[in-house]
């Protein structure tokens, strides 16, 4: 295979964070490219559901309460954001854990406390048990807004798109500890792609890489755990029980791979009252057109950030066009911010 | 998309728990860890410790960096 | 006098002056601000270094200091780095209604102590009240004059090969305030501390060693890679910065990780960069780290044409990377 063709992908934006941090990628070897795939969960989240969680916002009584990952990430309209919306007079507050959520719901009777669950399967756990916590207390002013989403059928449906140009993949570390080494494993068995599911620190990055090579030079359709200190095969079963007892598999929207079959995480019925969309009627506008930003093809992997006309022109950090320049994580950001030399 | 970072147990109550590192401490939840032990080490995202962190794998871990610095670097 | 501060103590009258001469004149008594005119009238007829800058930082106490000692040091900094020797100090204070007297009287003895020990005085102020609601406790302005010490510290005297230093560890006061504000990480060993200090005595030494001294800034908002960013911006040539040789203290770097951010990018309020020739920085960086201010001082990098502009920085993984300016104020995250 000539080098020029190794196109690793990875689909954890930590990673990408990491990667551009570190400034891993100019010590790749010749020829080897890393690719960001849609690992970012803010930026998978589709511009109109940005927009329904912003109009939630500005309800008299409702507090919203997010990671501030969400604050900056612009919905359909341009510069419209929490961000923008909190200068307005909506109440938004930045939390590190939906925990504190629910304390703070519990101490303020009178407000509405929306919590946007965006994230994976390593977010999704821990959201799951602050909502038992907050039912178990008879918090009843809490309700979670679900953008949750589940990896890999994101990372089935990347697979059949066309122009599809990946041959080995770095596995999520921390979504590796919730679902387990063993949730990667469809990926060499079923699409003959090498997988390795990869720590965080540089050298773990640059270990999983040189192993990715390594496999995908010998042909060798094989899945590695190299983040043993963190990752069992079978994952952390107490969490994934959790998640299951609140949440339910369902179809979702995801930018630029559109519906895929049981790719979100939904309420379950039983726990209605604390799901914000149910709770408050919020309806999801249709997709707006098409526009110039290409973050649908960027998080695919089928286009670099700097091959987007916007890039560091129109979309910068400090006016973002797209969430993959907002998100810290994104691969724009990422590409901005920690440009390589 | 998922930042974690791993704290040492130096309290347990409940599923409530308090993560230290460099004396900083934090209030995490410990829900996901079966039987917590003071002295541990977890994973903590979001709040919520994720999972616990072999000492003896982490040395494992570690040994291998070495060997790949020697390799690419 | 009552405990908390109401609306009329900012009336104008009689509250008012009760007001300064119990909480001000008490402490800030010199012959200039005991005239208690509209303004000051100074002796001196030099070339004079003149800068303000204003204070809201919540909470208004943190490890290290507080906004008073916030409000002397920054004004002092911003004319050390000028080249001037800090002399007056105007300060405005705008309280809100319910703020505690006893808060105001410490941090008012916060602000005497550090002017005291950076060596200018308060010649002139102002007080207002404003209703309960529209203030966070209290905000200060402070402006102040010194006199020109040392003419020509701009970053466009920077030259190719010139080595590029920092007085000690990086982010200590962004961190530190991040930790009060956010409640949720208690630092049981109180090792994250704000670097809050007047750097006027730190600028006298380097000026005293002899060293080829061609900028100075302090690095706060935005941290040192955006004052980093602007040295090199401005100079037209680029900057290279070894991440390994930036000095961070532990405490700071586990703060930083628990709270998603980056070091580089958070405030610090006692820290200077500075650039020399390459002949005098190891004149600097012992001047430095014989000042209490400057123990922990460091080379991190130099001056070089080649980068053109930019500052890049070789990371501690072998890597390299552009160094940007701050985009927004950096929020916690957990992707």
């Amino acid at each position: 295979m000539p080098c020029s063709e190794l196109r690793l992908m990875e689909v954890c934006g930590t990673h990408t964070m990491a990667i551009a941090r570190a400034g891993l990628k100019s010590l790749l070897p010749e020829g080897v490219e890393l690719v960001s795939g849609p690992g970012c969960p803010v930026c998978v989240t589709p511009p109109e559901v940005i927009d329904a969680a912003l109009d939630l916002a500005m309800r008299p009584g409702v507090v919203i309460a997010t990671y501030g990952d969400m604050v900056r990430v612009p919905g359909s309209r341009r510069g419209d954001s929490l961000a923008r919306r909190r200068a307005m007079g909506a109440r938004v507050m930045v939390v590190y854990s939906p925990m504190d959520a629910v304390d703070w719901a519990e101490s303020h009777p009178g407000s509405e406390v929306v919590f946007l669950g965006v994230g994976f399967e390593t977010t999704a756990p821990g959201t799951a048990a602050s909502l038992l916590e907050a039912a178990g207390r008879g918090v009843r002013n809490f309700s979670v807004f679900s953008m949750l989403k589940r990896v890999e059928p994101a990372l089935r449906a990347l697979t059949a798109l066309e122009g599809f140009n990946i041959q080995g993949f770095l596995c999520p570390g921390h979504v590796a500890t919730i679902i387990g080494a063993e949730g990667f494993r469809f990926l060499p068995e079923e699409y003959g792609l090498p997988a390795v599911v990869a720590g965080f620190e540089p050298e773990d990055i640059l270990l999983a890489v040189s192993r990715l090579i390594s496999l995908v030079r010998a042909g060798r359709a094989e899945l590695e755990n190299l983040y043993g200190r963190a990752v069992k095969a079978e994952g952390n079963p107490p969490a994934l029980e959790e998640m299951r007892r609140v949440f339910v598999p369902a179809g979702d929207s995801w930018r630029g791979l559109g519906e895929i079959d049981a790719s979100g995480l939904a309420l379950r019925a039983e726990f209605a009252e604390y799901d914000a969309v149910r709770k408050f009627g919020v309806e999801i506008p249709a997709a707006g057109g098409e526009t110039a930003c290409r973050c649908g093809e960027v998080i695919t992997g089928r286009m670099t950030p700097v091959g987007c006309p916007l890039f560091g022109t129109a979309c910068t950090p400090e006016d973002p066009v797209g969430p993959c320049m907002v998100s810290s994580e994104g691969s724009c950001a990422a590409a901005y911010k920690y440009e390589g030399v | 998309m998922c930042l974690a970072v791993p704290l040492k147990i130096v309290e347990i109550d409940g599923l409530n728990g308090v993560g230290e590192v460099e004396g900083l401490r934090r209030r995490m939840r410990l829900d996901f860890i079966k039987e917590p032990r003071v002295g541990e080490y977890v994973i903590v995202h979001a709040g919520f410790a994720i999972e616990r962190l072999s000492e003896e794998q982490a040395k494992a871990d570690i040994a291998e960096w070495n060997e790949v610095r020697d390799a690419l670097l | 006098m009552d405990e908390i501060i109401t609306l009329d103590y900012g009336s104008g009258g009689k509250k008012t002056s009760r007001l300064i001469e119990s909480e001000i004149l008490s402490r800030f008594s010199n012959p200039a601000l005991g005239e208690l005119g509209d303004g000051a009238i100074l002796p001196g007829a030099e070339k004079i270094v003149f800068s303000t800058d204003s204070f809201v930082v919540s909470p208004l106490f943190f490890p290290g200091g507080d906004i008073g000692k916030l409000a002397v040091c920054g004004t002092v900094n911003d004319i050390a780095m000028c080249g001037g020797e800090a002399k007056y100090l105007s300060l405005s204070l705008i309280i809100e209604e319910g703020l505690e007297r006893s808060a105001l009287s410490r941090i008012l003895d916060s602000i005497r102590a550090a002017a005291e020990s950076a060596r200018v005085q308060v010649v002139t102020g102002d007080t207002k009240v404003v209703e309960r609601g529209r203030g966070d406790g209290v905000y200060i302005n402070t402006a102040g004059i010194g006199f020109l010490r040392r003419a020509g510290l701009t970053p466009g005297a920077m030259r190719d090969g010139d080595a590029v230093l920092i007085s000690g560890t990086a982010g200590d006061h962004g961190a530190a305030v991040m930790l009060a504000r956010g409640g949720l990480i208690d630092d049981s060993s109180g090792a994250v501390k704000s670097d809050c200090a007047a750097l006027n005595g730190l600028v006298d030494a380097l000026f005293a060693s002899g060293a080829e001294i061609r900028c100075l800034r302090d690095p706060t908002r935005g941290g040192a890679a955006t004052t980093l960013c602007e040295f090199a911006g401005s100079s037209g040539l680029g900057i290279e910065i070894e991440e390994r040789d930036i000095p961070v203290s532990p405490a700071v770097a586990a703060a930083c990780s628990l709270l998603g951010l980056d070091p580089l990018y958070c405030a610090n309020e006692g820290k200077l960069l500075c650039v020399t020739s390459q002949e005098t920085a190891h004149a600097a960086l012992e001047a430095m780290r014989a000042h209490p201010l400057g123990r922990d001082a460091a080379v991190i990098g130099r001056v070089s044409a080649a980068a053109k502009g930019r500052v890049i920085l070789r990371t501690a993984a072998g890597g390299g990377r552009v160094l940007h300016k701050l985009a927004g104020a950096q929020l916690p995250r957990i992707c």
